[in-house]
Order: structure tokens, then sequence, then C-alpha cells
């Protein structure tokens, strides 16, 4: 069973269905979750559909639920969680959800405006409470002086009401009518009284008490305080019985959404099917994988016998020319590194896939530029945290932690991988382990026989491995040498081991690359495009950079003097330019015509892959214009632009592309020296304090440190590495077989719908 | 004692992952410079005349050795102590959930 190697093959099937038994039947290919409905009427607009309607009536119940769940959110009550999932909803459960929804949004709108107006009386009497007012007679020339020192005053803390006195005969006593207003200002606190009156005084305003009002006033205060009460008991019934009202709500709220859901996905697929002439008959044209006919007939059979239908459905499997969507079969674990291969691109279908390779790979190209085990072990610890904790973790539903939890192996992984590799480079946390016990020995330099006395002429020691015993002979079983770590031309030794590391890892991971162009070519019997353009690939990667990591391996291997070693990369350039007259440049004897005939097959590879191609599909064309003009009416300018396209990209890039992998070298370089100096500038000023408070110094500095560590080395670097590990699979990796312009296989799946809200 | 609670669960948890981190790589630490790792060589503050004015010559630089050791030694012994508290807010922060509700 190839089916993580390339996506699975897939068939085009017809189903035919009773239109009493849609329902059940595509609410049990919903929970199988592996059938993908085709849009058979393509042309019709959203409401030219024939059940938009029902759609429409599901979405209005989606609202209310809504409304509902914020109602009880507001009120703190919580909902709980829904185990009844297998309900299945038929088509006069809808109205019946229909009427109870409506209801319910009624009930519980009156309940809301009522709570508002009794809450807003409430607040009023209790206002009328706390207010004092102030009663008199002013001038009606003066009001609006009087009005306006008012507000000056009180910055408009107070309320004021004034009518004229409309004279009566009687009272008309004085000489000359005045007109007068009567006023009352409402005002708070008692302080504040006392400025009115001033006020008044010298507004010539007389002030009344109001007898007759006193009495009123207090009867008037006896009056609020009951009503509150009486308010008071009545919010709190109105409270409770809208708690109870929602809690009863809350109880069926998860399993209505997930009704209410379903029937909508339901009513939207109904949609994209035909309804044949009699009314009766549902077809339905579904992608479906091969291997899983069976498990969709037996789940429509069970549809159709739970609505209680005689016929049973028919499925019909056609033969068909459009392309079928790519679906990859994908558990917890190899889910993460597919999705990062599609985020690129989907693939073809039935295109070798390259997730179940980038499973290896990815994590060993991001140690390889991560590279220290202690950083590692962090790093494998946290993804475990997260893999046994990962419920937990997506309840916050927070997305930047969805996505480190969706992620989890990727990143367990990655800590596994980089534990590895910083063994090998010999680092944690910047230091070196010495456990097999280091092959250079210093005393050798002086004791018995060695050439210098005495170090006080130069700061720095150069141990010769010449000199007998300096060193022993034997290379450090695993790893990098400790001694490393405390030379001072360490950067030159590792710059140069990395960087060649890095070109051959580069060529490594092309060549595997345009070897899967091959399975390819081999799996859709494209023999032709094997001979034309497979082989002269390799020939041409292989010639001159396969030839370029002989000579590295082969100067790593070969003892001699380092001063007269010549530059791998200056006989490189020679080569290229068939230079060979400088002195003893060669590594070994046969280079110069070795190195004549790699460089002349390389160069008769590009009008191979130039012009073989075109030139072959330009005499087809000749031979067979009748037949070829209905299926290839191309030009066959285009062909030869394209092949030319395709040649420049190849050739070009895999230069362009070997020199990108340094950047391997690049990023563990960094890492190493951010390392280093996170240890020199931080931890090393603690421990070299050996005064009395030094261990104390020491804990809070190791707090310091480890939280540097993990926000710089880790988060920052980590996810530097990451990028860069990704850009070079999807870059340099792919392009050199992938074509990836695939769709992608969505079925109609309720688990997934449950999942994405 | 009304409240020995003074940090949420967060900080808590923090304190107790770096606790036990420190604990671990600090004592390691110590270990290595008791038995005088010579990758440590830069970590430890000798002076010219430690090397010069010694009697016997590497038991001065050992001596200094074995003094940051200590410091290690000790400063993870601070690190359980810490660990220890973070461990206590962690279960007082677990009671009070459980109260409220």
């Amino acid at each position: 069973m190839d089916s993580f190697f390339r996506s699975e093959e897939m068939c085009l099937v017809q189903l035919f269905f009773q239109t009493e038994s849609a329902h059940n039947c595509i609410n049990e290919l919903g929970h199988l979750g592996l059938v993908q409905f085709k849009d058979l009427n393509p042309g019709t607009v959203a409401f030219q559909r024939r059940f938009v309607k029902e759609v429409k009536k599901c979405e209005e119940m989606e609202r209310i639920l809504r409304f509902l769940e914020n109602e009880v959110v507001k009120s703190n009550i919580p909902i709980p969680a829904d185990f009844t999932s297998e309900t299945i909803p038929v088509p006069r459960d809808v109205l019946d959800l229909e009427s109870r929804f409506d209801k319910l949004e009624q009930e519980l709108k009156e309940i809301n405006s009522n709570r508002d107006t009794l809450r807003q009386n409430f607040t009023q009497l209790m206002e009328i409470n706390h207010l004092l007012f102030v009663a008199g007679v002013i001038k009606h020339e003066r009001f609006p002086a009087f009005e306006k020192i008012l507000w000056r005053l009180f910055h408009g803390n107070f309320v004021l009401r004034h009518a004229e006195i409309k004279p009566h005969e009687e009272e008309n006593m004085a000489e000359d009518p005045v007109k007068k207003d009567v006023f009352v200002v409402f005002v708070q606190g008692d302080q504040i009284r006392g400025k009115i009156r001033k006020l008044c005084d010298g507004f010539h305003a007389s002030m009344y008490p109001c007898p007759n009002n006193a009495y009123a006033r207090k009867e008037m205060r006896t009056n609020a305080n009951t009503r509150i009460e009486d308010l008071r008991l009545v919010l709190k019934r109105t409270e409770e019985f809208r708690e109870t009202t929602l809690t009863a709500a809350a109880a069926n709220l998860q399993e209505w959404t997930s009704k209410v859901k379903k029937m909508k996905a339901i009513y939207y697929t109904l949609n994209l099917c035909n309804i044949d002439i009699t009314q009766k008959l549902i077809v339905a044209e579904i992608w479906c994988p091969v291997s899983d006919l069976n498990s969709v007939h037996t789940a429509l059979i069970h549809g159709s016998e739970q609505s209680g239908s005689s016929l049973s459905p028919v499925v019909n499997r056609i033969q068909t020319q459009q392309t079928p969507p790519t679906f990859n079969r994908v558990n917890s674990f190899t889910t993460g590194f597919q999705s990062i291969i599609d985020a690129y691109g989907v693939g073809n279908y039935q295109e070798i896939n390259p997730a179940p390779y980038t499973m290896v790979t990815f994590p060993f190209l991001f140690a390889v530029m991560f590279g220290d085990c202690g950083h590692g072990l962090v790093m494998t610890l946290l993804a475990l945290w997260l893999i046994l904790h990962q419920e937990h973790f997506r309840k916050l539903k927070n997305e930047l932690i969805d996505m480190l939890v969706d992620g989890r192996y990727i990143i367990f992984l990655m800590g596994l991988f980089s534990i590895y590799t910083g063994l090998i480079y010999n680092d944690c946390f910047s230091k070196s382990f010495n456990v097999f016990g280091s092959s250079w020995s210093v005393r050798p330099m002086f004791h018995p026989h060695g050439p210098n006395d005495t170090l006080h002429d130069s700061g720095h020691l150069h141990l010769d491995p010449l000199v007998s015993g300096v060193y022993s002979g034997n290379p450090y079983p695993f790893g990098v040498d400790p001694i490393w770590n405390i030379a001072s031309n360490k950067l030159s030794f590792l710059n140069s081991y990395k960087m060649k590391m890095s070109v051959i890892m580069g060529v490594a991971h092309m060549l595997f690359g345009v070897t899967l162009s091959l399975v390819n070519y081999i799996f859709f019997r494209n023999l032709k495009d094997v001979a034309l353009q497979f082989i002269p690939e390799v020939i041409f990667m292989l010639s001159l950079f396969g030839y370029l990591i002989f000579l590295i391996l082969y100067k790593w291997c070969v003892v001699m003097k380092s001063e007269s070693a010549p530059s791998i990369l200056l006989l490189f350039i020679n080569m290229m330019l068939f230079d060979y007259s400088s002195e003893g440049t060669v590594l070994y004897r046969t280079q110069k015509p070795v190195q004549i005939f790699l460089v002349v097959v390389a160069v008769l590879m590009v009008p191979w892959l130039l012009f073989a191609k075109p030139l072959l599909l330009y005499r087809k064309h000749k031979y067979h214009t009748l037949e070829f003009l209905s299926s290839h009416c191309r030009n066959m300018a285009d062909i030869f632009v394209y092949q030319g396209i395709h040649t420049i990209e190849y050739c070009l890039g895999c230069i362009s592309n070997t020199a990108s992998y340094l950047r391997l070298w690049a990023l563990s370089l960094a890492h190493a020296e951010l390392s280093e100096v996170l240890w020199k500038m931080v931890l090393q000023v603690a421990l070299r304090v050996t005064s009395g408070m030094g261990s104390v110094l020491l804990a809070v500095t190791f707090a310091a440190f480890a939280v540097l560590t993990v926000t710089i080395l880790l988060v920052m670097e980590g996810l530097s590495a990451f990028l860069h590990a990704l850009r070079l699979h999807w870059v340099e990796f792919q392009n050199k077989f992938y074509k990836g312009s695939g769709y992608k296989f969505t079925p109609l799946s309720f688990d997934r719908m449950r999942d994405m809200q | 004692m009304v409240s020995c609670l003074f940090c949420g669960p967060k900080l808590a948890a923090c304190g107790i992952v770096i606790s036990i981190w420190g604990v671990i790589m600090l004592a390691m630490l110590g270990i290595f410079f008791t038995t005088h790792s010579a990758v440590l060589i830069e970590d430890v503050p000798f002076k010219e005349e430690d090397m010069h004015n010694d009697q016997e010559p590497p038991h001065s630089i050992y001596k200094l050795y074995n003094q940051v050791g200590y410091n290690c030694f000790i400063a993870a012994g601070i690190y359980v102590l810490v660990a220890a508290l973070s461990f206590c807010q962690i279960k007082l922060n677990h009671r009070k959930e459980y109260m409220v509700r």
C-alpha cells in the first residue's frame, strides 16, 4: 500500500437515491467524511438553487443560537458539553426547532426589555431619594442671569425648572406689575444648599421652604422607598425567571448548534445535486477514494434503511477525463508535515508526495542549523509537554498556541535531531563534553623534547601535530574534539568543516530530488522524459557538483601538509576556466584529463536538455499533422521557449541552489556564536565571583540566563532555522521534481466542521 | 497566615520550570567544576600570581575550581528552595480555584 508515497487513487461515482432518504444518506456520508460532492449546477447563482430557503432558515436559526449563547455566557451560566452527537436531523425537525427557537427568542427579548425598564425605574427612584431641592420666587428679568450663574457655579450638576406667575387681578396691588417666575432647583448635597441660598440672596430671590411640601416631601420619600422595595422584589423575580429559562436553553445549546450546522451542511450539499423530473430521485456526483468505495456503499445502505425507504441507493462508478482532487491519508503524526508541504502547493493528482521524506530531512536540516544538545534537550522537553497536554492547550483557543500544538510532533523531532547534531558539534550551551579523552595533548610540546621552553614571548601556543605525542593519531571517536572549544582558531577549523558539510548535504538533497522525478516519470509511463530530461539533468549535476563532493572527500581523507594543500575553491574555478598553468595544483595524478572530460560532458548536456525534446516533438508534429492539430494545437515556438526556460532554470539553479545550502553553515555559526556570547556575558560574570555572595549572584544570573536562552536562542533562532529549513525544502529540493498544482480533497465531514468552530 | 498566595498560576509555573532547570544544570556545573574539567578554564577567575607563585603547580588553580564548584552547589540549593516555594504556590492556586467554584 503506497498510499502515503503518492496521493490516493480517486474515482468519480454517481449516486442515485430517493428524495425521502436523501437526508439520512447525506448524514451518513457526512459522518464517514470520505466523500467530496461535485457541483452539478455550476451555472446557477446562490439564490437560484433549489434549497435556498432551507439554507436561509438554518442561517436564521444559527443567528438565534448565537444570540442565546451570548446571553448565556453574559449571565455566567456554564454550558454543559454535548455527548449525544449521533442524532439525525430530519426535515420535520427543522420546523420543530424553528418554532422552538422563535419562541425562545421572543421570550428572551421580552424578559430582557422588561428587565431593562424595571432597572431604569429602579435607578430613577434611587436617584430621587438622593435628591434635595430648593424652591423660590424671583423677578422675571433676573432669571436668565440667575440661571447662568447657577451653570457656572455647579457646572450643570443641577436641574432648574421655572414658570411664569400669571398675575391675578386682585394681587395686583403694587404700582407696577412686576413679572415674576417661580423656580425649583434640584441639587445634590447639603453644602450646595448654602451656596444657593447665598445666590438667591444676591439676586433678591425669595426662597420658600414650602411648608406644605415638607410634609408632602416626606410622604413622597416614604412612597419612593416602598416602591423601591417592590421594584427590588420584582427585579429579583425577573432575574430568576431569566436564569431558569437560560439554563434550560443552555442544556440543549450544544446539541442544537451541531444539529443546525449539520442541517445547513446537508441542504448545502443537496443544492449541489441534481433533482430529476419526477422529483423522486436525486443524482449526485462524488469524488471518493477507490479503497473506500465499499464503506461509502454500506453507509448509503444504512442511511436508506434508517429513512425506511424500500429502494437502496445506486452507486455507479464512471470514467472521466477531469483531474481528481489530491487526497493524502494522514494520521495525527503525519498531518503536521503534510500541511507544511501543502502550504506551498498541493501536489498534482498521484504525483509523488514529498511528505514522508520531509519527516526526516526537515528536522535534520533544522538540526544542522540549530546544533546544540542543551537547547535541543529543552526543545524536546517542551514538545513532550505539548504532546502530553494537548487537550488542555487546545481549550485555550489562542491562535499562536493552536499553531504550536498543531506542530508538536515536528517540534519534538526537531529537538531530538538537535540533540544528535549537538553531540556531533560537541556543543552544549556553548561548552564541549570530553567523554572519550581528547586526541590532542599539550605537554609533549614542552617535554621531553618539544620545541618551546617558555611561553613568555607570545600569548598563543601553536600545537604542532608533527611533534610526536601532540596528536595521538586516533581521531576523537564521536564528534568534534573538545580541545577545539578552547582553541583560539576554533572558527577557522569549524567554518571550513561546516561549509564543506553544507555543500555535501545540499548536493545530496538535490540529487535525491532529481531521483524522485525519475520515479514520477516511471509511474506516469513517461519513459521518453527519462531519456530526454532525467539523464542529462543527472549527468550535469554529477559531473560538476558530484565531482566537487569527490574533491572535498578526497582532500579530507588524504594526508598532506596544510601549507601546501591546494584550495578546492581555486581548483574548481580553474577547472571551469581550463586553467592548468599554476604549479602544484593537483590533488592526484590524473586530475587534468579527468577534469577536462567532466567539464566537456557537462557542457554537452546543456544542448541535449535544450533541444532534444522540442525537436522530437517538432518531428512528431510534422509527420502527424492531422491527428496532432486537434490535441496539440500549440505553437512550436512555445515549446522551444518553455524548454529553454526549464534548461536555464535547472542549470543555473544547480549552481545557485548549491550556494544556497551554505545557509546551513551560516545559521549554525550564528547560533554557536550567540550561545557563546550569552554564556560569556551573562553566566561567566557570576561564575567568576568567588567572594561570599557569589552563589546568590549566580542564582539570580542563572534565571536571567535561562530567560534569555529561551527567548533569543530557542524562540528566535528556532523560528529562523525553521524558516530556512522550510525554504530549502520548498525551493531547492522541490523544484527538482514537484509540480504542486493540484487541488486538495475536501470531503463533507461533520468532524472537521466541529473541529473548525 | 492570611494569604500566602502572592503569585498567579502562570508565574508559579514559570518559577517551577526555571527552578528545576536551575537545579539540574547548576548541580551538573558544580560536578564539572569540582572534577576540574579543562573546558571550563575560562570561567575560573585565576590571576597571574596564582600561576607563578604556586608551590605545587596545579593546586591553587584546583582550589579556585573547587570554590566555583561549591558556589554552583549552593546556587542549586537556593533553587531547590525556590522550587519548593513555587510548588506550594501552585497547590494554593489549585485550592483557591476549587473553593471559588
